[in-house]
């Protein structure tokens, strides 16, 4: 039995070009700079992040360089701290994403029919809605909390997964090498494990990198709209939204802003290169799929 | 001669892909170009009209009456494509675009290059949809791509390189695509064309069956170089080198590649292409 | 000799019916999926934790087992499920979608107030989007791997990865706190009065009674909030019109073009464009749908009185009658857009229209 040569070579033998793009490593360095902030920011942050003994609404200077917030509380630290809160469930989020979404749609790819066709019409569905709007509704019926907000987000993102796996476990399923171990007695999980496993993990890969920014963006968006962490949480998102009501102390927002803005570049950055990296087939079929 | 091409080197990202190519084609007459899949033949037409893929740098010359083709500015070569030399492409599927009617794809060049006027140029549409033999022509003239059957649209497109008279036509592997029930007929059309307008045809292909049957030289690639050139009965019956003899060895019926006469599709040249290309 | 190989061409197909046919079709979809979401929200609805009577009925009334009872069998919350989706089902069809516990007026009231604003803040959107995201696309493409690229291909991914929420609130400082170089909240200066109410639009209202002092308000309030939901969509068009002209400039068809001659504009705007609108208008459809979503946190920021700030409250003050129905009309509008995005299809590619 032979596999696709091809498949996984491709990706990683074009990878030390494509780690040569400026963008490639800016995106590297500061993904890697904030998984470092979240690991380590106790250690890193000067204050106590929810400590309210600060003056209250400091502009950043010496001692508070990214100033104080309306309740005294130090943002450098709240901002640092944050990246422990939003870092890791995004990464959680996009896995369970992966998971849950790759599972569905290779098994509507691979087993077609009435299978296929009930999946993909959920997925649909689900695609009619615009992203903000279905986790609004979503996290509104669960209640404001953060757990329910990552629980709506994981709604409304499985479908990409879904569709892209999908899509490649169909070009893959009819191929030589596959069918060349059903006939071998192979099981059809065996099948779906061994062989068509490997060739779909690259695209989705690059798919989930590019998401990671994705999915924060919508977890920062509704704890922004109130309907994810709740107040003394250093989330990012309700940072923002804390600085709506103090916009002239511009501080307030502007700083936890740019920590969203930062990771979520990196990963974009990130994953428009690896995508640039696949091969041109590939790459397309992501991005038609993904929008 | 009409064009002539010597020392045409092309090279894409470092990769050579034509070593010093020299190629002569005379007005009235048909120049075969064979040789085996990614010897350079398309390459070769592409060079001419500087039509290279991105990142290609080509040297040598390709003289067009006093001018050098390679040497010319942008805007004087655009003059020149469509309006002295012409290029038809391999599949016909492909190279006409499927959102445009064939009006407009007949009649926009002539317009620019002849600077006709819209019933001028509609009229000499009509009459070339007449002339590669399209049934219908003024209904015609108005459908889609998608509405015509491999061998029309490619007599569609023969019509397009033809439509503001030029003095060079580049055909590159034109029947490859086509079943071969209409390869013979769009063959003939070329040989027709070629006397009655006294064009210099450049016909590209793989196979020699087809060279048999209308090339009046041929000349054989192999990894961008020519290796062998003459008249076509010498080249086919009497082989110099050995990589035409194996290329010829290699057809049906090897062997007794007798060539046809201009006229004579019936020959091997009918015969199924022997490795499909794309 | 005419040729006997070819067989002769088809005769021309009647065009109006096998477009209407395709038509069709995508509308019986569309109702399908449009039943679908009314399936998925009253789902949603009913999954909430809270009592809906707790929610609706005072203290005094809620220690009275009888009211409760009443009150339960008035609003069908005593019949079983599927019988309330049915009830649910009817009251859509007859353009009730419930009262909202906020406001206390009817859902279906509330959007056809809101709705107009947050259409022309989003058409205002996707305008600008589809210009520059193309255009920038177009340029990115036809000087590849050059620097306005390289350029471009930064600024599209900044404008993907920007919180538009974070975003609209620095604009909101810089340009209006700052610098005051644009109005500040809501949709015209109010001392001007309105022009009376014929889209809903404010900008096209002012321009049909001849209003310019409203029409330059009216537009000047439109230009921040509009320019900072584009963004993304900016970013995203961008990108995607990259490839797809890379794409077609790779095909057969333009190379065959450039061979005739033409010149490169003609070559740009009829061979490439034309094609690569294909995937373009695929993309721009599904972009608005990111513009619905970026409506509900810029209008909060700019106290534009459209759906997303409908939603915004709604959503904060668990409101949930409103907020399905803004989920629904929602839904229904992307769902139109798609049917316009297939028409589009239609008109653009005769393979479509024709057989
Ligand atoms: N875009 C390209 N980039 C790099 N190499 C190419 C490209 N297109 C063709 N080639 C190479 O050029 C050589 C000649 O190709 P071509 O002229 O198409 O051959 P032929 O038409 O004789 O089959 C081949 O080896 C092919 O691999
Ligand atoms: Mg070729």
């Amino acid at each position: 039995m032979t596999r696709d040569p091809l498949a996984r070579r491709g990706l990683l033998r074009r990878l030390p070009e494509a780690w040569r793009q400026p963008l490639a490593v800016v995106g590297a360095v500061l993904a890697v700079a904030w998984i470092v902030v979240a690991l380590a920011a106790p250690v890193l942050a000067p204050h106590d992040p929810l400590a309210q003994d600060l003056p209250r609404l400091a502009a950043p200077g010496p001692g508070h360089w990214f100033g104080t917030d309306q309740l005294g509380r130090d943002i450098l630290s709240r901002v640092l701290h944050g990246a422990r809160v939003s870092i890791p469930l995004t990464l959680l989020l996009v896995t369970l994403s992966v998971l849950i979404g790759g599972l569905l749609g290779a098994c509507a790819g691979y087993f077609g029919r009435w299978v296929d066709e009930t999946i993909m019409r959920v997925a649909d569905l689900v695609f009619a809605f615009p992203t903000v709007i279905l986790a609004m509704v979503v996290a509104a019926a669960l209640g404001a909390s953060l757990g329910n907000a990552v629980l709506a987000v994981l709604v409304v993102a499985w479908p990409a997964y879904a569709r892209v796996t999908r899509g490649l476990v169909l070009g893959i399923r009819e191929r030589e090498f596959v069918l060349s171990g059903r006939l071998l007695g192979f099981s059809v999980w065996r099948s779906l494990r061994v062989d068509v496993l490997p060739n779909v993990t690259g695209p989705v890969l690059v798919l989930a990198t590019l998401d990671i920014g994705t999915a924060l963006l919508l977890l920062s968006g509704l704890s922004f709209l109130g309907l994810g962490a709740k107040p003394p949480s250093p989330e990012w998102g309700a940072m923002v939204a804390s600085g709506v009501e103090v916009f002239d102390s511009w501080w307030v927002a502007t700083f936890p802003g740019l920590a969203i803005l930062t990771v979520v570049l990196a990963f974009n950055f990130l994953g428009d290169t690896l995508r640039d990296a696949l091969d041109p087939r590939t790459a397309r079929a992501i991005k038609e799929r993904a929008l | 001669m009409t064009l002539e091409i010597s020392g045409l080197k092309v090279s894409i990202g470092g990769k050579e892909i034509l070593r010093g190519v020299d190629l002569g084609l005379a007005a009235g007459r048909v120049h075969g170009l064979a040789g085996e899949s990614g010897s350079g033949k398309t390459m070769t037409g592409l060079a001419v009209l500087g039509l290279l893929p991105h990142g290609a740098r080509a040297s040598g010359t390709v003289r067009l009456g006093e001018r050098d083709l390679l040497a010319l500015p942008a805007k004087e070569l655009n003059r020149v494509r469509g309006g002295e030399v012409a290029m038809v492409f391999q599949d016909p599927a492909t190279s006409l675009h499927p959102m445009l009617t064939i009006g407009r794809q007949l009649t926009e060049h002539m317009r620019h290059h002849l600077r006709l006027g819209r019933t001028e140029a509609k009229e000499r549409a009509v009459e070339l949809l007449g002339k590669v033999r399209i049934p219908g022509p003024a209904q015609a003239y108005g459908r889609f791509p998608h509405q015509f059957s491999g061998g029309m649209r490619q007599r569609i497109a023969i019509a397009i390189a033809l439509a503001c008279s030029p003095k060079v036509l580049i055909a590159d592997e034109p029947t490859t695509a086509l079943d071969v029930t209409v390869q013979a007929g769009v063959l003939r059309l070329l040989r027709g064309l070629c006397d009655e307008l006294g064009l210099a045809v450049l016909l590209v292909t793989h196979d020699l069956g087809v060279m048999s049957a209308v090339a009046d030289e041929v000349s054989v690639m192999k990894d961008g170089l020519v290796v062998e050139s003459g008249p076509r009965g010498r080249v086919l019956r009497e082989p110099a080198h050995a990589y035409t003899r194996s290329l010829l060895g290699s057809l049906p019926g090897a062997g007794t590649a007798e060539p046809g006469g201009p006229g004579d599709p019936g020959g091997p040249g009918a015969g199924p292409a022997p490795e499909g290309e794309r | 000799m005419p040729d006997k190989e070819d067989p002769p061409a088809p005769r021309p197909r009647r065009v109006a019916h096998p477009l209407a046919r395709f038509l069709i079709r995508r509308l019986l979809l569309a109702v399908l999926m449009a039943w679908g979401i009314t399936l998925v929200t009253f789902v949603l609805t009913n999954l909430v934790p809270g009592d809906p009577v707790a929610a609706n009925l005072g203290q005094r009334a809620l220690g009275d087992p009888a009211i409760v009872a009443q009150w339960r069998a008035e609003h069908g919350l005593d019949k079983p499920l599927w019988q309330q989706y049915l009830i649910h089902l009817q009251g859509l069809v007859q353009g009730d979608l419930g009262t909202s516990q906020q406001s206390h007026r009817p859902v279906a009231q509330d959007l056809a107030e809101y709705v107009p604003a947050t259409l022309e803040l989003a058409g205002a959107a996707i305008l600008v989007s589809l210009v520059l995201g193309v255009a920038f696309g177009v340029v990115a493409a036809l000087r590849r791997d050059r620097l306005p690229d390289h350029a471009l291909r930064v600024l599209s991914l900044v404008g993907i990865s920007v919180p538009t929420f974070w975003l609209a609130l620095v604009a909101f400082y810089v340009f209006f706190y700052r610098l005051q170089l644009t109005p500040g909240s809501g949709r015209v200066d109010a001392a001007l009065g309105s022009a009376p109410p014929v889209t809903g639009l404010q900008t096209v209202d002012a321009l049909l009674a001849g209003r310019w002092d409203i029409f330059s308000s009216a537009a000047g309030h439109l230009v921040t909030p509009a320019l900072v939901l584009a963004l993304y969509t900016i970013g995203l068009l961008t990108r995607f019109t990259r490839s797809a002209v890379l794409e077609v400039l790779g095909q057969d068809y333009v190379r065959a073009a450039r061979a005739k001659g033409l010149p490169g504009r003609t070559i740009l705007f009829r061979y490439v464009l034309r094609s690569a609108l294909v995937p373009i208008i695929t993309v721009a459809g599904l972009a608005f749908g990111s513009l619905l979503s970026g409506t509900v946190l810029v209008e909060a920021i700019f106290a534009w009185p459209g759906i997303g700030q409908y939603a915004y409250k709604s959503a904060t003050t668990l409101d949930l009658p409103a907020v399905m129905g803004v989920g629904l009309v929602v839904g229904v509008v992307y769902l139109v857009i798609n049917l316009i995005v297939d028409v589009l299809y239609g008109v653009i590619d005769p393979r479509v229209r024709l057989q």
